[in-house]
């Protein structure tokens, strides 16, 4: 039964991803999904893992997402279409995607699969198991992410966090607050605080 | 619960994630779905770790969380990064390197 309701959250948690018109709302449904996918790992007794699901994810990254939506804020989608029916199209590949893994996984004659697996020992899945596993036979593996982890940092910062980025857009911006009429000679320090102003006026 | 319980729901999660991707054109909801069908293939590596009695299978699930971190990291970077050269956020108006 404990199945069932975490399959539900996470079947509701992914349509509403793609449902729903606000991003934010698609980030909150998202945090559903996750939490019910943490359920079902808890019931596959991989206790760790729901444990780096729920800290990681639903946590993390989710933040992330939030304000990274917050940030660029939540506008509609234009209603202009560049493939016409792809609205119609897109459902009936889903459908056929599925369909397709559904008959190459049961179609598969894995006598396995109607099982439910083999009895397991208590530790099974705990993470002093997966730290061993991770730290003696998969060490290349860990290391390799996280020299990963370390360049999709990197990486990142210098998309997005570059001063000179902004620098490049100045002329942009110091239009924008010409075209605001707060036109104000001031020193370079109040700048700062004009384009502020300026874009909060703007925005209420 | 047997095995193909889970195997069929993360296949729907995988082909709903497919979907959302084909709808969408906001490229935050797009790097949302692709979480999604990660989160189902990682849901597959645990149902058939847990088949076989063997929890190498939850390693990979955890190297494919380091990966999808690594993704949303890049992708969310990107997303910033479009936003602040004031170019639209819709994945059919970006079109510069279309051939």
């Amino acid at each position: 039964m404990l199945f069932f309701a975490g399959a539900l959250g996470a079947l509701g948690g992914a349509v509403g991803v793609i449902a729903m018109r606000n991003p934010l709302y698609s980030v909150l449904a998202l945090i559903v999904h996750l939490f019910s996918l943490a359920v079902l790992f808890l019931l596959l007794s991989s206790a760790f893992l729901a444990a780096a699901q729920v800290v990681v994810y639903a946590g993390a990254v989710m933040v992330l997402y939030v304000f990274v939506v917050a940030y660029v804020g939540g506008d509609q989608e234009s209603a202009w279409e560049p493939i016409p029916g792809q609205q119609l199209l897109a459902p009936l590949l889903g459908i056929a995607l599925f369909v397709e893994l559904a008959i190459a996984v049961l179609g598969s004659s894995l006598v396995a699969l109607g099982t439910e697996g083999p009895n397991v020992a208590p530790g099974f899945g705990d993470p002093a198991a997966i730290g061993t596993l991770l730290l003696e036979r998969f060490l290349v593996a860990f290391e390799a992410s996280s020299i990963l982890l370390l360049l999709a940092a990197v990486g990142a910062v210098v998309l997005a966090g570059r001063r000179t980025g902004v620098a490049v857009n100045a002329p942009g911006a110091a239009s924008a607050s010409a075209s605001t009429g707060t036109p104000r000679a001031s020193e370079p320090g109040e700048a700062d605080a004009d384009a502020g102003a300026a874009a909060l006026g703007g925005s209420s | 619960m047997s095995t193909e319980w889970y195997i069929v729901l993360s296949s729907l999660l995988f082909a709903t994630g497919a979907m959302g991707i084909l709808i969408r054109r906001s490229p935050v909801v797009i790097l949302l779905c692709l979480e999604l069908m990660l989160n189902a293939g990682n849901l597959a590596l645990i149902a058939f770790s847990r088949m076989v009695g063997n929890q190498e299978g939850q390693v990979f699930a955890l190297i494919v969380m380091v990966i999808a971190a690594c993704e949303v990291v890049v992708g969310l970077g990107l997303i910033v990064a479009i936003f602040r050269r004031r170019l639209p956020l819709d994945v059919d108006e970006l079109r510069e390197l279309r051939g």
